[in-house]
């Protein structure tokens, strides 16, 4: 990892932050002066750019848990680089156990060499090239061909629309309920977790209802993170009562 | 007005996405040119036939299954990644507590600054996160918080769901059955979620589509 700690690869990593939030606040500012010009007011906009920012608070602090793992391998500059741009733990260590499990042999928590270490980086780099590629080159080309698809009906464009983020969400409601094996080695399915989500759920509505009452309208841009918050901090209550 | 607006974004995206394209190759490339450690090729290539054996389908059906539903925010939100977990699910709360029309021109514009407010948030925790790694380490790895952040994903969509399968819940039973068996019963399910996320979204736009046909929605 000694080859990763050198003032320059700071240097290189910074540069590369840097250009990832100038990105996203010039995104941010041209986003801001067409939301003008399509009459959203200032209030609006703000509170869009409050709850966002607050909702990302939870899930990027989760992310710093994957960064302690990573940063034993390649030290967290790169560790945190990796997982606060293109990717996730979940991609970034199997790439990283494929190179130094896979292809030297080795353990991935012991004595890795350079040549391991500079090897497992290339492959993380490469592997998850295409978004990179395909988005430039063809992203106006999907959205022109979806905007005709949407254009032709428009009771259709909404259950379309409704129907991927459904698609989406089944997805991860269903995995809530895959089984888990823990460090004893014992495999169950977390009733904990499918309590957590019911909780979430009943949350949500409850903060709906309740933004309908005058004085609690701020509460329905804030439903979201607020019931992902509570839900969470309840899991560890019922992880206290012995839910697993 | 969409028009000038998606036509600079659709530019201006390109050539920062292509930038991102270069920086992120540049680590690599800069690390081996200056230490004079370039990755043996036999065990290169071992390593990244069975990673992106898997992961480049992956990562490229994940920009026709995501970028509809963010529009061209997918211009920042495939820099900035974690799409599933943060980008999207920003945009959908945006898009819903304006009451906005999922598609419309409205959409791209709200999305755009739910994901660039979200990515700025990510980027800037991860920068403090990496400075205060060694205070933070013990606080982040305490038995205490850990059912917390092992749970994300459940307070999220349970929360998240419930807009949708409320909305349209004849067409949510067909899906959210298949996952829950799929999910049960197929052993090692844990680790394909992100190919499960375009399966379920196929079969619930197919789902739709009959359903619209036959008038039951």
């Amino acid at each position: 990892m000694e080859i990763f700690e050198q003032w320059w690869i700071y240097l290189l990593i910074g540069v590369i932050f840097l250009y990832v939030l100038a990105q996203s606040i010039v995104a941010l500012y041209k986003a801001v002066r067409q939301a003008k010009k399509l009459g959203y007011t200032p209030k609006q906009i703000k509170t869009v750019i409050t709850s966002s920012s607050i909702f990302s608070i939870a899930p990027s602090v989760a992310i710093l848990i994957s960064l302690i793992i990573l940063s034993k391998v390649f030290g967290p500059w790169i560790a945190g680089l990796r997982l606060g741009t293109l990717g996730a733990v979940t991609y970034e260590l199997p790439a990283a156990i494929n190179v130094i499990e896979g292809a030297f042999g080795a353990d991935i928590n012991g004595i890795l060499s350079s040549e391991m270490i500079v090897t497992a980086l290339w492959v993380m780099t490469l592997g998850c090239l295409p978004p990179l590629l395909i988005v430039p080159l063809f992203y106006k080309k999907i959205s022109k061909k979806f905007d005709s698809i949407k254009e032709k009906n428009t009771d259709w464009k909404d259950i379309l629309m409704d129907s991927l983020f459904l698609g989406m969400i089944s997805a991860f409601i269903g995995y809530v309920v895959a089984p888990i094996t823990n460090d004893a080695g014992e495999t169950y399915v977390s009733i904990l977790a499918i309590v957590v989500l019911l909780s979430a759920a009943i949350l949500i509505v409850i903060l709906g209802l309740l933004s309908n009452k005058k004085g609690f309208k701020w509460l329905k841009n804030y439903a979201l993170p607020l019931s992902m918050v509570l839900a969470m901090a309840l899991a560890i209550l019922y992880f206290g009562w012995g839910l697993r | 007005m969409k028009n000038k607006y998606m036509e600079t974004i659709h530019k201006e995206g390109k050539i920062w996405m292509l930038g991102a394209l270069f920086l992120f190759l540049s680590l690599p490339i800069i690390i081996s040119i200056v230490t004079g450690v370039w990755p043996p090729l036999n065990y290169f290539l071992v390593g990244f036939f069975a990673t992106a054996a898997i992961f480049w389908p992956v990562t490229t059906i994940e920009v026709f299954t995501f970028s509809p539903m963010i529009g061209s925010a997918s211009y920042l939100a495939f820099v900035t990644g974690n799409l599933s977990s943060m980008k999207v699910p920003a945009a959908i709360n945006a898009q819903n507590a304006l009451g906005i029309e999922k598609g419309s021109e409205d959409a791209e514009v709200i999305s755009m600054i739910a994901v660039a407010s979200s990515s700025i948030t990510t980027t800037l925790i991860i920068i403090i996160g990496i400075l205060l790694l060694d205070p933070l380490t013990p606080i982040l790895e305490s038995t205490a918080l850990s059912p917390a952040f092992d749970n994300i994903l459940p307070a999220l969509f349970g929360a998240l769901g419930v807009a949708f399968i409320s909305k349209r819940w004849k067409l949510s039973i067909i899906p959210l059955v298949f996952m829950l068996i799929f999910f049960a019963f197929v052993p090692g399910s844990g680790g394909l979620v992100g190919i499960m996320v375009p399966v379920g979204v196929i079969l619930t736009v197919s789902c739709a589509y009959i359903f619209h046909k036959k008038g039951w929605i």
